[in-house]
């Protein structure tokens, strides 16, 4: 059991409680924009209810899920006491005083400005507020994880950092910068704005900001997917990881790349210079590499494990997998969903093919498959995984549990694949509702029915995992043993320094964030009159 | 170990990703800002620099383009939610008499039998804006263009002040069991038309829409088809050009009556 499973269960639950609500809203938009539903006569429930989806869903849940991981993370492969465990949960009560500061201007209809924000839209200065007070929060996360690192390499001097904390430290520096866009977006440009004190404000700058952080977000959320790929799956189903070294460069490599790409989201912007876009598309694309080292290395992992349980022949290995084990399943629909939402990113970061799907369902496909698909149904099996050395009680039906992930996956694609298709004939995204009734957009009615049952797929699981993990703190009592994370094949003896330390990678991602960043914003915050008045949301 | 071994040009890893880095960097620079510009034929550049400059959106005036001469006079009002926003009584008080000169349209308390607009409980920056457009000929009226030659900018926007201060006609739509015309609560997204309600009432205001409830039916009707004919052009960005020319005959005739219907015994009773 982990000492500090009160803090770590902390964070879980209120990550999937929130997670529940936002799923439901969710589930709810999907429904309304449906021919099922009849048309919302007032939109702005619409653009309410997807800017508490979206804030909770992209800033409080993944934060809180890696934030709870890192945590057990830290106490579990370094072992040793977590220090600054006070700071950890003032950290936890910054993201819940944060999270309802937020929600309250949300639910009045005061702040229905989607999480991008998008200036020069301007919502009650309490909802930024509180969203600055949950990166703040997890701020300190980042700063707990740093001081845990350096601790246990004063006291361990030269042995190699356990690959579970390296990347979790990898992942916190990922974060701690990527948030610095928006973080200067909202400080500098919108909270003035918010309270008063200027009328006018650049939104062209603003989208570059945001575009710092947006695109980078999704590699923080990532990253403890890719943990859990690395260490926990080969260990949960009696393999070794392939390489460590071939793990530590993924992390490093989505360090410093995942940061300098995020102008691939206004390739559509004309504020923005073409060779800036050119060059962001270029690193975009590079971004796949650690991706696709990862699929290799953990289906290799997964192959030693096979092939341990006496698995055979060029691919007939794959019958001897432990099907039935939920970590095994939940990483195969994981990279099922990885594979479709990266051939589809590839799409997005190619600048001519990006014309035919910018800002269309294609996109809310895209990043749905991929963090509502891959990314969250890792965070299902880590918790499934964590769940029984927080309670000291074990799981008895792996049938329902296996059951959820089913519905997770086949949710997600019915879900998706539609949206994908009606995005490339053209179906624009946030809106509130379509007219099927005219002839333009009738045949688009069937797949966003199917996607609409998908969604209710999808929480109709989220509500089962919700059952599941509550079940599980009443279940019979079992000594878990101490938390394990997976040994490599070939377990390091000695590290390269750059492979033990993050400094230089963090120096690469700051370097690459200047000379892909930084002209693009000198020039657009020294242009005079590029300002537009800003529009009030839910002012009279 | 420490951050001086890394660091260091001896440190092959150093070495090798610092290296790698740079050279992705710059050929994708290469590629970008000098390549790439130089592959679009429609494009002519003088040298390397402007096409560079070009390529990291330096910003620049385009010279052979000269503005365009504006014939017409376009709204220079700018609106923010906190124009007139915070009334004071002695405001009000100066618009109370300047308002006496309006009353012969615009009726005593602010509600007109003459077609004109009803002007009470209207917005403050509506009217404001209005004024002000009939000032500098944005808007032309016969009969409101002379009112609104003397009137100083202080005048305008203690009558502007005035007139929201005064009670507005209640909504009243004596039809609740018809459903409200598609073109209020909807609009026509496939022409790409908003809801009206969407910003004068019914569903939502937003700065700068007059308040369309109880107004005269025939005066809607009237302004609508100005827009629609390019005869009224004091709408910023030319919103409602754009959505008055896109309405059908019908849909003018439906948003009117809707925002017209008033309860009778109201209007007698400001009589």
């Amino acid at each position: 059991m982990l000492a500090n499973r009160k803090l770590v269960l902390a964070h879980f639950w209120l990550a999937f409680a929130v997670f529940g609500v936002a799923l439901t809203l969710g589930a709810w938009q999907m429904f309304i924009r449906s021919p099922l539903g009849t048309w919302l006569s007032n939109p702005e429930l619409y653009y309410r209810s997807l800017t508490a989806h979206g804030t909770v869903m992209g800033y409080v849940f993944p934060t809180l899920v890696a934030m709870g991981f890192g945590y057990a993370i830290s106490e579990s492969a370094l072992e040793q006491r977590l220090v600054g465990v006070r700071w950890a949960w003032a950290g936890f009560w910054l993201i819940v005083g944060g999270s309802i500061m937020a929600m309250i201007p949300v639910a009045l209809g005061r702040a229905s400005v989607l999480y991008t924000f998008y200036p020069p839209l301007i919502g009650s200065p309490f909802y930024y507020v509180g969203v600055v007070l949950v990166v703040v929060g997890s701020w300190i996360w980042v700063a707990l994880m740093s001081i845990n690192l350096r601790v246990w390499k004063g006291a361990n001097p030269g042995k190699p950092v356990p690959l579970a904390m390296f990347a979790n430290v990898a992942g916190s520096y990922l974060w701690a910068w990527t948030a610095v866009g928006a973080a200067l977006e909202l400080l500098l440009q919108i909270i003035p704005v918010a309270v008063g004190l200027k009328a006018t404000i650049d939104a062209g700058l603003a989208r570059v900001f945001f575009s710092w952080t947006l695109h980078a977000i999704v590699y923080f959320w990532l990253v403890p997917t890719y943990i859990a790929y690395y260490a926990i799956v080969p260990r949960a189903i009696g393999g070794r990881v392939y390489s460590d070294t071939m793990a530590r460069i993924a992390f490093i490599l989505f360090l410093v790349v995942a940061m300098p790409i995020g102008m691939h989201h206004t390739f559509g912007d004309p504020q923005v210079g073409a060779g800036f876009k050119f060059v962001h598309s270029a690193f975009t694309a590079l971004v796949a590499l650690p991706t696709l080292l990862t699929v290799f290395t953990i289906c290799a992992s997964v192959e030693i494990a096979a092939r341990l349980r006496g698995g055979h022949g060029l691919f007939g290995w794959m019958r001897a997998l432990p099907w039935d084990n939920p970590m095994m399943l939940a990483l195969a629909f994981s990279f099922v969903m990885l594979g479709f939402g990266g051939a589809g990113g590839l799409i997005n970061m190619s600048y001519q093919l990006d014309s035919s799907i910018h800002n269309t369902q294609w996109i809310t496909g895209h990043f749905h498959l991929i963090f509502g698909g891959a990314i969250v149904i890792m965070y299902f099996a880590i918790a499934y995984d964590l769940w029984p050395h927080l309670t000291g009680r074990e799981f008895v039906d792996l049938r329902l549990i296996r059951t959820q992930l089913w519905l997770w996956f086949i949710g997600m694609i019915i879900t998706t694949f539609p949206w994908h298709w009606v995005g490339i004939l053209g179906m624009p995204r946030r809106m509130a509702y379509f007219d099927f009734a005219d002839p333009a957009i009738a045949p688009q009615a069937l797949s966003v029915t199917f996607s609409a049952i998908g969604g209710f797929t999808l929480l109709t699981s989220g509500i089962l995992f919700l059952v599941i993990l509550a079940r599980g703190m009443r279940s019979p009592a079992v000594e878990a043993g101490a938390y394990r994370f997976s040994l490599a094949v070939h377990q390091p003896a000695t590290v390269p320094l750059a492979l033990n330390t993050h400094a230089l990678w963090v120096a690469l991602m700051i370097g690459l964030t200047i000379t892909n960043y930084g002209y693009p914003i000198l020039t657009l915050a020294l242009t005079e009159g590029t300002s537009v008045p800003a529009v009030y949301v839910g002012a009279q | 170990m420490s951050a001086r071994d890394l660091f260091t040009l001896t440190n092959r890893h150093f070495k090798t990703s610092v290296g790698i880095t740079a050279a992705i960097f710059v050929v994708t620079a290469i590629v970008g800002f000098i390549v790439l510009p130089f592959a679009q034929p429609w494009v002519q550049f003088a040298n390397v620099w402007d096409a560079i400059c070009s390529a990291a959106g330096v910003p620049q005036r385009s010279a052979a383009a000269a503005a365009q001469a504006q014939d017409k006079r376009l709204s220079e009002v700018v609106l923010t939610s906190h124009t007139l926003s915070r009334p004071n009584q002695e405001a009000i008080g100066r618009g109370a008499t300047l308002a006496q000169r309006c009353a012969i349209c615009h009726g005593p308390t602010g509600i007109s039998r003459a077609d004109s607009p009803n002007l009470a409980g209207q917005y403050a920056a509506v009217i404001y804006k209005e004024l002000h457009d009939f000032r500098s000929g944005a808007r032309t009226n016969a009969v409101m263009s002379p009112f609104a030659t003397g009137l100083t900018d202080q005048e305008m926007g203690d009558l502007a002040l005035y007139y929201a201060f005064l009670p507005r006609l209640p909504a009243y739509h004596p039809t609740p069991q018809l459903p409200k015309p598609n073109i209020v609560i909807y609009g026509a997204p496939m022409r790409g038309i908003a809801p009206c309600g969407s910003c004068h009432g019914s569903l939502d205001n937003k700065v700068g829409s007059p308040w369309l409830e109880g107004q005269s039916e025939a005066y809607m009707k009237a302004q609508l088809r100005a827009f629609a004919g390019g005869d009224r052009r004091n709408d910023i960005s030319q919103q409602m050009r754009n959505i008055a020319r896109a309405m059908t005959p019908q849909e003018i005739d439906e948003a009117a009556a809707y925002y017209a219907s008033q309860p009778p015994d109201i209007v007698k009773a400001v009589d």
